[in-house]
């Protein structure tokens, strides 16, 4: 690999600057695929990734799957989690994560043992979003219970509404936050009346403000 | 009960929980009988027709015709490709997830048949990783079908293949975007490609891909089974057929309804969705999604709810989400709301769209808090024209025609807010700077 790539590399008599040259000392090289001995992956993720790489013609297509895995694994997508999904995939840990970042559920940084996406978009804020989202805010402090707002999650039918641990419940108002979350703490059945499952065909049923 | 102003079809059952099931499905509406007609005894072109001639129009947006779109794809050997677009994320739409929660053997049995007109061999369903719920329940219907044998090798003895994987993403509003949502698939963080070369001609891992909307491929079995004729007595000449649409915002009964396409709007508000909440009344509409420019009620109300009449009237019928905004909804606030969910959303590949929604909440930040001038608003429009047409995907347009919609229509409401914050914070919005050169040569 040539040192350097700018004039100075052409010219020698040039001043360079050492950043230059000593930052491209083998301490910033190409990032290398970890190998599976260096990575300690747990065996059920490493079957779990191959299963999923086995679905596509192309491993690369199982990158957001295997951040799945390991988020399900860890509870985010750990710095070690990324280099064992990317050793079994084959990929860059940097890759994995540069995909990792771009989604909005795959979280690069530790969240809560639980967590609650509130939607603040169109239909729900005319609904009372904000508010909600306030009321799980405080409901959740000092829990170990993520909670953020979020872009419209595609249920403006129960507006103001919630994802709970990836399931849909609404409409709420706000004093239901804290039965909410008391409930997953004590690994209750959240809010069952408010499930998304129970919701009949639009029709029957009128919405209260 | 259905309502009398609804048709379904699609939603035929729905509220029976057996439908998800296989069996179910076969109970109900004689579910996987034109899968199993189509294999065994219908050729491509055959197929192919029937879609083209029904006039099918794609119910994720942008309303292309989905056997024309099938008919684009090359024929031969090469590895072909669906996708199944189920990224629903466009804000008021809630359609997709309805119709695989209650009916997601209807879908798969579409994207089998749309897969034998087109030639393709594999298939995927590509869900927002949001729908966690909807995609088990793919997952096990799914599975249901290889088991069945209507998926995977040799379907039926017939000697024809399909694999059908369904993939979750994980929460990006672009991948609903055809070509970003390939690139999503393919692993990679979704950004949309260049278009020419189009996904059925370069899609997917390279090969032709075919992609279409939940709601589109879930009319496919009944368009096979029943001809043209019987799908063209719904609908208007230009949209045939039924939409399910998604009414939500300050109605009563926020939900799904499956209409002929063509029912007057005022009857899609009023009657389905029992109008705006008690002493309220309607203000402005979103009719085809966050991104279709903004209705007057004055202009909406009469028109037909198609395709066709949305466009004449200056907005878009797109996903079929219809957004209902009562009198007690600031306009600038909606706005704002609007182009926040864009600019969160926008991946940044092109700059007129990364900075333009950037910029446009930054201002409508200034206009709610009373800082704004007037020339803010002139500004605002202008940024959204140099937004429109300008990126290799709609996501920046789909910020600019409702915003500049709201501008223009509700320019007055604009313009009180801002003097509102002008008692507030004591800024004069009517503040002109006079750049002429008498005005600048005088002050020298």
């Amino acid at each position: 690999m040539t040192p350097v790539d700018g004039a100075g590399a052409s010219n020698p008599n040039l001043p360079v600057d050492r950043a230059v040259t000593v930052g491209r000392e083998p301490s910033s090289s190409p990032e290398q695929i970890p190998q599976l001995a260096e990575v300690d992956c747990p065996p059920e993720l490493q079957e779990r990734i191959e299963a999923l790489m086995a679905r596509y013609p192309e491993r690369k297509s199982a990158s957001i799957p295997a951040l799945w895995a390991v988020q399900e694994r860890y509870g985010w997508c750990t710095p070690e989690g990324i280099r064992q999904a990317a050793a079994v995939m084959r990929v860059t840990p940097a890759y994995l994560e540069s995909v990792a970042s771009f989604y909005d559920l795959l979280h690069t940084s530790r969240v809560g043992a639980h967590r609650i996406e509130v939607c603040t978009n169109i239909s729900c804020w005319m609904r009372g979003g904000d508010e909600l989202l306030d009321a799980f805010r405080a409901a959740a402090e000092g829990e170990d219970v993520f909670v953020t707002g979020f872009e419209c999650l595609g249920a403006c039918d129960i507006a103001p509404m919630a994802s709970i641990d990836q399931r849909y419940f609404g409409p709420l108002v706000p004093g239901e936050a804290q039965t909410a979350i008391d409930q997953l703490l004590s690994e209750d059945a959240v809010l069952p009346e408010k499930s998304l499952e129970r919701r009949p065909l639009a029709g029957d049923t009128e919405v209260p403000r | 009960m259905p309502h009398a102003l609804e048709t379904r079809v699609l939603l035929e059952h729905a509220e029976d929980p057996r439908l998800a099931t296989l069996q179910g499905y076969k109970e109900l509406v004689d579910g996987y009988s034109t899968l199993e007609k189509a294999y065994r005894s219908m050729e491509q072109d055959e197929v192919l027709k029937a879609l083209e001639d029904s006039g099918l129009r794609g119910r994720g947006g942008a309303g292309f015709a989905m056997g024309k779109k099938a008919s684009f794809l090359p024929r031969g050997d090469m590895e072909k490709y669906l996708c199944c677009n189920a990224d629903e994320s466009e804000p008021g739409a809630f359609k997709d997830r309805e119709l695989m929660q209650r009916n997601p053997h209807q879908l798969i049995e579409g994207i089998a048949i749309a897969a034998l007109a087109a030639g393709i061999g594999r298939a995927f369903i590509f869900i927002r990783g949001e729908y966690d719920r909807q995609a088990d329940i793919l997952d096990a219907a799914v599975l249901e079908a290889y088991e069945a044998g209507y998926l995977g090798e040799d379907i039926l003895g017939t000697h024809r293949n399909l694999e059908l994987v369904v993939h979750r993403g994980a929460g990006a509003y672009i991948c609903g975007e055809e070509t970003a949502l390939l690139d999503a698939l393919e692993g990679k963080r979704g950004n949309p490609r260049l278009k020419p070369p189009f996904p059925a001609v370069q899609g997917l891992y390279g090969g032709p891909t075919l992609i279409n909307n939940v709601e589109t491929l879930s009319n496919v079995p009944r368009i096979v089974a029943k001809g043209a004729d019987w799908f063209r007595q719904y609908g208007t000449e230009q949209s045939p057929g039924t939409k399910v649409v998604s009414i939500s915002g300050g109605v009563r009964r926020p939900g799904n309804y499956e209409i002929s396409l063509g029912l007057p709007t005022r009857d899609l508000i009023y009657e389905l969705a029992g109008g705006p909440l008690p002493g309220r009344s309607v203000k402005a509409i979103y009719p085809g999604g966050s991104s279709s420019p903004v209705l007057t009620a004055a202009e909406a109300m009469d028109l037909p709810y198609s395709f066709e009449a949305m466009a004449e009237a200056g907005s878009m019928l797109g996903s079929g989400s219809v957004i209902v905004a009562d009198d007690t909804v600031s306009i600038p606030h909606m706005a704002l709301r609007t182009a926040r969910f864009y600019h969160h959303e926008s991946c940044g590949k092109c700059t007129p769209c990364r900075e333009g929604t950037n910029w446009t909440v930054k201002m409508l930040e200034r206009v709610v808090r009373g800082e704004a001038t007037p020339m803010d608003l002139d500004i605002i429009s202008s940024v959204q024209e140099n937004i429109m047409g300008h990126c290799l995907c709609v996501l920046g347009d789909s910020m600019a025609m409702p915003v500049s919609a709201m501008v223009r229509k509700f320019r007055g409401e604009f313009e009180q807010v801002m003097a509102a914050g002008e008692a507030e914070h004591g800024i004069d919005p009517h503040l002109v700077v006079d750049l002429s050169p008498e005005a600048l040569g005088a002050a020298s």
